[in-house]
């Protein structure tokens, strides 16, 4: 069963390889290609592991530092593997006027987690977004990939709740 | 291909849409979509096919409609009448009197304010076309002007006609375009590049997200004419990373594009060719800066690098680089497509042709709108807008975002315009618009845009990396109440600091929110540091026992 198990793994990790270096033959193996590779990177395995930087760094010719110095650069990227679910924040403009403190408090309190971190159990993952551009529907937050827009602290809560007893 | 050929393709899509009676289309933009408007265009589908009248009735996506607040909206026979807030149970209804009168309960009137008082150039497909269509804006004369200028105009000319219409850069720096393009135009070099700038890093706006989403093509063929216009063959639309849908849409216009010969090799059997390929950003405001957006571009940290050698003549891999705003390219083909005296003849004298804003904050109608240029901002927050939300006060206007200012209540009656906004220490910007009522302490917002800065600055200067940070620790100090007024003094002195030495704009605009707070509402300053209150009850101050630091 275990075995099973890891061929499993091993032949769905070889699909996700796959499409990594798809992306870097897209554009020849050039050094131009790595935000766009990491962009693959992240896409399939959520995060930006160490062993694909490394693969990247050598498969680009790109030393690992300035890997590393782009991949810490940019804010989209995340070196750190997510929780199960996650409740992205809008902290826009329009949202923070429209109470996005209170929102973030109001997990911290329930949940015990940090805008920026994932919980003791790696079930939620609170981030923060600077402006998702739904403006209109301030505040919004993004649950699970699905935004949903005006929301209260309960609300939140109340669908943070629901999404951790799935 | 000969002009009839080329009307031909436009007159084949016209008829095509005109076989129906009844065009019902569904808005599919970012925030109806949210409000579930799939579930709403999947429920007129079912019942114009259960109702048998699906030889009268053509039901489609569309792009931004503008008023998102109350998505999801709907339009029968673009603009003939408009619903708003319409749920999958409201489809019936319409459905039924679809030959007769509106269904009023939903019904928007068309004489509202909201949509009465805008002028749409930029925004004209927007809600009369499917965005994943191409034959829909065919049908709505697209392409026509690459066309034209592919077939009637030279370079020289086209650029000519581009410094007669007066537009100028949408992306927040006011810069002609017709000079921009003719200095590109004469950069040596046998390579050339055209930049599309969708990195709409502004907290609070959403302008180019919509037009992304709701005009692809017409994003397109603005780039194809000014790549024809300054001589390049490769354009890049770099597009920021938190936008899915934006790009899923481009990336298929590109694609329906490429393959009816609209991109790629000799362009309507003429020598011109051009390519458009996608970027994706990963979420770094600092990119929004030219040379910022090239080293990212070119798979580098996204920092800036001193200029001039400015990216007209030194850019992407060294080649001359044209970059343009997504608003201003949505511009270029309604330009040629109506003329660039008719372009020119409407806003200010400086300032000509239109603005998208995006509308948010406490207002009642949040959303995207198109003005003239020269409105007043009293016109856009109480007239178009609807005023303040829950009948409050208003207490400001945010322009420009992180590089902007507020905009107190005694310039409401300015008209808005580049120079006029810069007059009173805020910025056109990209077109973000907060309002903020007297719930909002201007201290908080102050510092919720240093924080903002501090956590963008790429740390290449100094200035920025470390006077960002300053500032917002005297901020945060002011506003739990342990500042002192000397703490204010160096604050201000800061702002003069890092605005004048810092490398690039973000650096050189970031103090503009403190500033413009600074200069209308001093005393809100003054409450939180010597009367330890905050008057809007927003800051929680920790002790009003002064604290010696």
């Amino acid at each position: 069963m275990e075995q099973g198990n890891k061929k499993k793994n091993a032949a769905a990790k070889d699909k996700r390889q796959k499409l990594v270096d798809a992306t870097m033959r897209r554009h020849g193996h050039s050094p131009y290609a790595l935000i766009e590779t990491l962009h693959t990177v992240q896409e399939v395995y959520g995060y930006l592991d160490d062993e694909n930087l490394k693969y990247v760094a050598e498969s680009l010719r790109v030393p690992l530092s300035k890997v590393y110095g782009v991949a810490t650069f940019y804010h989209f990227f995340t070196l750190k593997p997510q929780g199960e679910h996650t409740a992205v924040v809008c902290t826009g403009t329009a949202c923070y006027i429209k109470g996005v403190p209170g929102i973030l408090s109001a997990l911290r309190e329930k949940f015990f987690v940090e805008a920026g971190e994932t919980t003791e159990d790696n079930k939620l993952s609170v981030l923060t977004a600077r402006c998702i551009g739904s403006c209109g529907l301030a505040p919004a937050v993004v649950f699970d990939g699905e935004i949903a827009g005006a929301v209260t602290p309960d609300i939140v809560v109340e669908r943070v709740g629901r999404l951790l007893e799935q | 291909m000969t002009p009839e050929e080329f009307n031909k393709i436009g007159e084949k899509h016209r008829n095509k849409r005109d076989e129906f009676t009844h065009n019902i289309r569904v808005c599919t933009a970012a925030a109806c979509a949210t409000l579930k408007s799939e579930e709403v265009k999947k429920a007129f589908e079912k019942e114009v096919k259960e109702q048998d009248k699906k030889k009268t009735c053509r039901v489609s996506g569309t792009g931004c409609l503008g008023l998102c607040a109350s998505g999801p909206l709907v339009t029968v026979n673009d603009g003939q009448a408009l619903y708003a807030k319409v749920s999958v149970g409201d489809v019936k209804d319409i459905v039924n009197n679809i030959d007769k009168k509106p269904v009023k309960r939903l019904e928007i009137p068309a004489d509202t304010p909201f949509f009465a008082r805008q002028t749409k150039i930029a925004l004209e497909n927007c809600g009369t076309t499917d965005p994943e269509s191409l034959e829909d804006y065919l049908a709505l004369r697209g392409y026509e002007s690459l066309y034209k200028v592919l077939t009637e105009k030279t370079q020289v000319e086209v650029i000519e006609e581009m410094v007669k219409s007066g537009l100028r850069g949408r992306g927040g720096g006011g810069f002609p375009v017709g000079l921009k393009w003719s200095t590109v135009y004469k950069a040596l070099g046998d390579k050339k590049y055209v930049i599309c700038n969708a990195d709409e890093g502004d907290p609070g706006a959403f302008m180019d997200r919509s037009m992304l989403e709701s005009d692809p093509h017409s994003i397109l063929e603005g780039m194809a004419i000014a790549g024809y216009a300054v001589g390049a063959d490769q354009g890049y639309v770099y597009i920021r990373g938190e936008y899915p849908l934006a790009i899923k849409r481009l990336r298929a216009a590109i694609r329906q594009a490429e393959r009816n010969h609209f991109l790629g090799k000799n362009i309507f059997d003429t020598p011109f060719s051009f390519n458009v390929e996608l970027r994706l950003g990963a979420g770094a405001f600092v990119c929004g800066e030219e040379t910022a957006l090239i080293a990212s571009i070119e798979g580098k940290r996204g920092t800036p690098r001193p200029r001039p050698p400015y990216p007209a003549q030194y850019g992407l891999w060294g080649c001359p680089t044209l970059i343009n705003n997504v608003e201003t390219l949505s511009n270029i083909a309604p330009i040629f497509r109506k003329g660039a005296e008719y372009y020119a003849s409407i806003g200010t004298e400086k300032s000509k042709g239109t603005k998208v804003f995006a509308l948010a904050g406490s207002i009642k109608n949040t959303g995207l709108i198109e003005v003239p240029m020269g409105i007043t901002l009293r016109e856009i927050v109480f007239d178009i807008g609807g005023g303040i939300l829950g009948d409050k006060k208003f207490k400001a206007v945010q322009t420009g975002g992180p590089s902007g200012g507020c905009i107190p209540e005694q310039f409401l009656d300015m008209p808005v315009d580049y120079e006029s906004l810069a007059g009173v220490g805020s910025i056109m910007g990209s077109g973000g618009m907060i309002v903020m009522d007297e719930t909002s302490c201007m201290i908080d917002v102050a510092k919720y845009f240093m924080d903002f800065c501090k956590s963008e600055s790429c740390g290449k200067c100094v200035p920025c990396r470390v006077g960002t940070a300053q500032m917002h620790r005297l901020l945060v100090l002011i506003s739990e109440g342990k500042a002192s007024m000397r703490d204010f003094e160096l604050l201000e002195e800061l702002c003069d600091v890092v605005k004048s030495t810092s490398l690039c704009g973000l650096g050189m605009t970031a103090p503009n929110p403190v500033l413009s707070t600074i200069r209308y509402f001093k005393d809100e300053y003054i409450a939180h540091i010597v009367d330890k209150v905050c008057p809007a009850g927003v800051c929680v101050m920790e002790s009003k026992e002064e604290v010696v630091l």
